[in-house]
């Protein structure tokens, strides 16, 4: 089956991302598709590299960017979302005047429309969140 | 499920009051857009989520961007279907009267104006939901 995915929470503050990514991993394992992986609201929290949580607990970007890695997966974080909470890919960095950058690897920044894509595309589509 | 070429039925659910979260604004936001790809799509409005129709609202005590106005011109973007949810209402107190009248233009029948509400029960609300490709709960 074709999973599409969506995390709209940030991460560490609630179980969301954890469980999407547990889903996706486990999903994967069982040889099933995942269209993509959108990241809404505090969601896109999840895609910043400057998180530096502590060394006994899990790195939840670090975990989404290595399954991407592995999986080709399209992890996409909603670019207005993005925008208002501080999360910029390079591009974005300049367009807007900002001294850096800090999407993490294997997370790109796109527009809603990818979401309502994924929705259309998916035979599934999956929502973590409250 | 429906083939990816054909129109695939999308509702999105709106379960909180407007502005104590961003979850109601991001909801609008996601709704305008995905009218742009042309397919069948309605919004439910249940629990706290009646709040976001309610007619007269006023954000200037609280320094945030009122964007109720942005309700009635779904109608504009296709938007046709906003199921409220009957028992939502009446628990806290509201009628239809206390939302804001939002319309849409019926081009089959001359442009005439008919309302986008609907008032539905929540019995009627868990065939809708369970009628759906896609749900985006908000």
């Amino acid at each position: 089956m074709r999973f599409g995915i969506v995390v709209n929470e940030g991460p560490y503050t609630h179980q969301a991302s954890d469980s999407a990514y547990q889903f996706a991993k486990a999903a994967l394992a069982r040889g099933h598709e995942i269209f993509r992986v959108f990241f809404y609201h505090d969601g896109v929290n999840n895609g910043t590299r400057f998180t530096v949580p502590p060394q006994d607990d899990r790195n939840l970007q670090r975990l989404w960017s290595e399954l991407a890695e592995a999986h080709k997966l399209d992890l996409v974080v909603c670019i207005a979302a993005a925008q208002r909470r501080g999360v910029l890919d390079a591009n974005e960095a300049k367009r807007q005047g900002k001294d850096g950058d800090n999407i993490a690897p294997g997370f790109r920044i796109s527009g809603l429309g990818q979401l309502i894509e994924a929705g259309i595309q998916s035979d599934r589509l999956v929502v973590f969140g409250d | 499920m429906s083939q990816a070429t054909s129109k695939k039925k999308f509702l999105y659910i709106n379960r909180r009051a407007p502005y104590g979260t961003i979850y109601a604004l991001e909801s609008l936001e996601v709704i305008l857009i995905g009218a742009a790809f042309e397919q069948d799509v309605s919004a439910a409005f249940l629990d706290d989520g009646v709040f976001q129709l309610m007619n007269g609202q006023d954000t200037s005590g609280v320094g945030m961007k009122n964007f109720s106005k942005t309700y009635r011109a779904l109608g504009d973007y296709e938007v046709r279907k906003l199921y409220v949810e009957r028992e939502s209402l009446a628990e806290r107190g509201l009628t239809l009267e206390d939302l804001m009248p939002i319309t849409y233009e019926d081009e089959d029948e001359d442009y005439a104006e008919k309302p986008s509400i609907r008032l539905v029960d929540r019995s009627e609300m868990v065939r809708i939901i369970s009628e759906q490709d896609v749900i985006l709960s908000f």
